[in-house]
């Protein structure tokens, strides 16, 4: 269903005159105000800085806007924009590679999680209808748990001395430990299982509103199961799998947390790379460069998802 | 044809298992006598008791609670006004940003929500600590209060709130005696998913917190860094049996006013 209701006939708010409509402004200000306060402005802060040159001081950069100068003052900051830490970053190979191995950790990320997701979805789907609201629980109950605790939980089981190497060598399966920990397995390991939930419950979504009538009419037409599973139940879930897959893939490309205490130092993602920058190498203006560039490669594939999801609510 | 199969059953068991299994791994050793993690060292209590020695650690613990507590208050007002004004005001000035600033935070990567506040509250020349933590929580936090409790209030039927002004009930008194019960699941499923969010946040909380201000996620992932240890098992398990009371609680309550 729609968000967009249409607006009934003499609604109280925003309906006739201008002081009702003033009235539902009212309402409307406190938020607007608080996000344009802090985030709209914010993020023009972040896209002014991108354009500055780093200095040694605190804050260590410069130049900034001074007021006190008029527009004559501003003209004369805005000459000295400078694009010197977009072409630092066209040119360094290292940021190229973070953005690239960012999203190619994020993509095989999403397909893993896609084809673990797809069959408890389909099951869940499948089960008694008594079942249904308690397996969801199941499925949201981890979104409620820290996420923090959730990838912490697999270095115990991952590392090199763990518990997955302790079961694997008792059992003898494997004479020598494995190294999972601290590689980019480990990374896939952890954003799969931090974001199993988001791909699961759009796909859930999808597969439960199927009628099974239609997997019995294409049998009836002498389809094998594989192919009407593969016309019928995959074809149909597609808005959901395009949604799951992209719930999956945007917070995976700018995730920081899983990186840094799953991956090891091969592991290239822009998140740490913005971190470190900012909170190692205190170059301010150059982190905000490449979280300008980071919100450029995401505005694809959230549009999409936006798109998805309008279409989905015609 | 559409009947559950064996093999449904088995990707549920295995799925469940994959979501379940760490964390149960998680909460066992940390009743391990052993440090180590492969070796079951017998049945022990000993690492809750140290907790309660380790000062900063309940330092940070109180740091974000309050943090959380404020946050979850105001996000939810906040949240809610941006409900309702994007459900029934149709004639607000540049509607379309209204609509994609309260969208926008839930999909920003977090690294550049905490870098742009930190230059906001440097530009502006604000201390850090808890206020500026807290309005960086509040700020994604409203945007999914707005969203749950947009999805509840959309589906609301305007004639009963209509009613009640009809029957003589000044507009904003009909909205917190007629719409506002209808909408209190939404609201309070809001506020509990803003304390979450805003208890789980380590990165917005780095780059907006100050000296004195370290919240429990700052604390463990400093440790965490060093290696796996007991005693944030003991942490953790604390947290999960938490927030299971309190989703526990949440459902029940909502089952029994249905």
């Amino acid at each position: 269903m729609s968000v967009e209701m249409e607006e009934p006939a003499g609604a109280p708010e925003g309906g006739r005159g201008f002081v009702p409509w003033l009235k539902s402004i009212a309402v409307a200000l406190p938020p607007y105000l608080w996000l344009v306060v802090f985030f709209l402005v914010p993020f023009l802060i972040v896209l002014r800085m991108s354009f500055s040159e780093a200095v040694i001081a605190m804050p260590p950069y410069a130049p900034t806007f001074d007021l006190s100068e008029g527009v004559s003052g501003l003209w004369a900051r805005v000459q000295e924009f400078t694009t010197f830490n977009y072409t630092f970053l066209a040119e360094d190979s290292l940021y190229w590679r973070a953005y690239l191995s960012s999203l190619r950790i994020a993509a095989i990320s999403t397909v893993i999680a896609l084809l673990i997701g797809f069959p408890i979805a389909h099951a869940m789907a499948r089960a008694p209808r008594r079942w249904r609201p308690l397996l969801l629980a199941l499925v949201i109950m981890p979104f409620w748990t820290s996420f923090l605790i959730r990838v912490y939980a697999w270095i115990g089981i991952l590392k090199r001395d763990g518990l997955l190497n302790g079961i694997l060598q008792w059992t003898g399966v494997i004479s020598e430990p494995l190294t999972i920990m601290n590689t980019d397995l480990a990374v896939f390991i952890g954003i799969v299982y931090a974001y199993l939930p988001f791909m699961i419950l759009p796909l859930y979504a999808s597969l439960e509103r199927q009628d099974p009538a239609l997997l019995e009419a294409a049998a009836d037409l002498g389809s094998p199961p594989w192919l009407a599973f593969w016309q019928v139940t995959v074809r149909l879930s597609l808005p959901g799998i395009v949604a799951g897959c992209l719930l999956v893939f945007i917070p995976a490309v700018g995730e920081f947390v899983i990186p840094s205490l799953l991956g090891g130092s091969d592991t290239l993602m822009i998140g740490q790379t913005l971190w470190d920058e900012f909170f190692s190498n205190r170059d301010w203006p150059l982190a905000s460069a490449v979280a300008v560039i980071l919100v450029l490669v995401l505005v694809v594939p959230i549009t999409l998802f936006q798109r998805a999801q309008a279409r989905q609510a015609d | 044809m559409s009947r559950f199969t064996r093999l449904n059953g088995a990707a549920l068991a295995l799925g469940f298992a994959f979501l379940y299994l760490p964390i149960v791994i998680l909460i066992v050793f940390s009743f391990n006598e052993s440090r180590l993690v492969t070796v079951w060292g017998g049945f022990s209590t000993k690492w809750y008791v140290e907790l309660w020695r380790n000062a900063q650690l309940i330092d940070a613990a109180k740091v974000s609670l309050m943090v959380g507590l404020t946050t979850a208050t105001i996000a939810t007002v906040l949240g809610t006004l941006a409900a309702v004004a994007l459900v029934r005001t149709k004639r607000l000035p540049a509607r379309s940003l209204f609509t994609a600033m309260t969208y926008a935070p839930l999909v920003m990567p977090e690294v550049i929500t905490g870098l742009s506040m930190l230059l906001l509250f440097v530009a502006i020349g604000v201390d850090r600590g808890f206020w500026t933590i807290t309005i960086a929580h509040t700020t994604f936090a409203l945007c999914f209060v707005a969203v749950v409790v947009q999805s509840r209030l959309s589906a609301f039927d305007l004639s009963i709130e209509e009613a009640a002004q009809d029957l003589g009930a000044p507009p904003w008194k009909a909205f917190c005696l007629v719409t506002l019960p209808a909408i209190a699941p939404a609201v309070a499923a809001g506020w509990l998913l803003a304390f979450t969010l805003s208890l789980d946040d380590l990165v917005i909380a780095s780059f907006t917190s100050g000296p004195g201000s370290t919240t429990l996620p700052m604390r463990i992932f400093s440790s965490v860094r060093l290696g796996v240890s007991p005693d944030i098992n003991a942490v953790c398990t604390i947290l999960i049996g938490c927030v299971a009371v309190g989703v526990m609680t949440a459902t029940l309550v909502t089952h029994r006013r249905r």
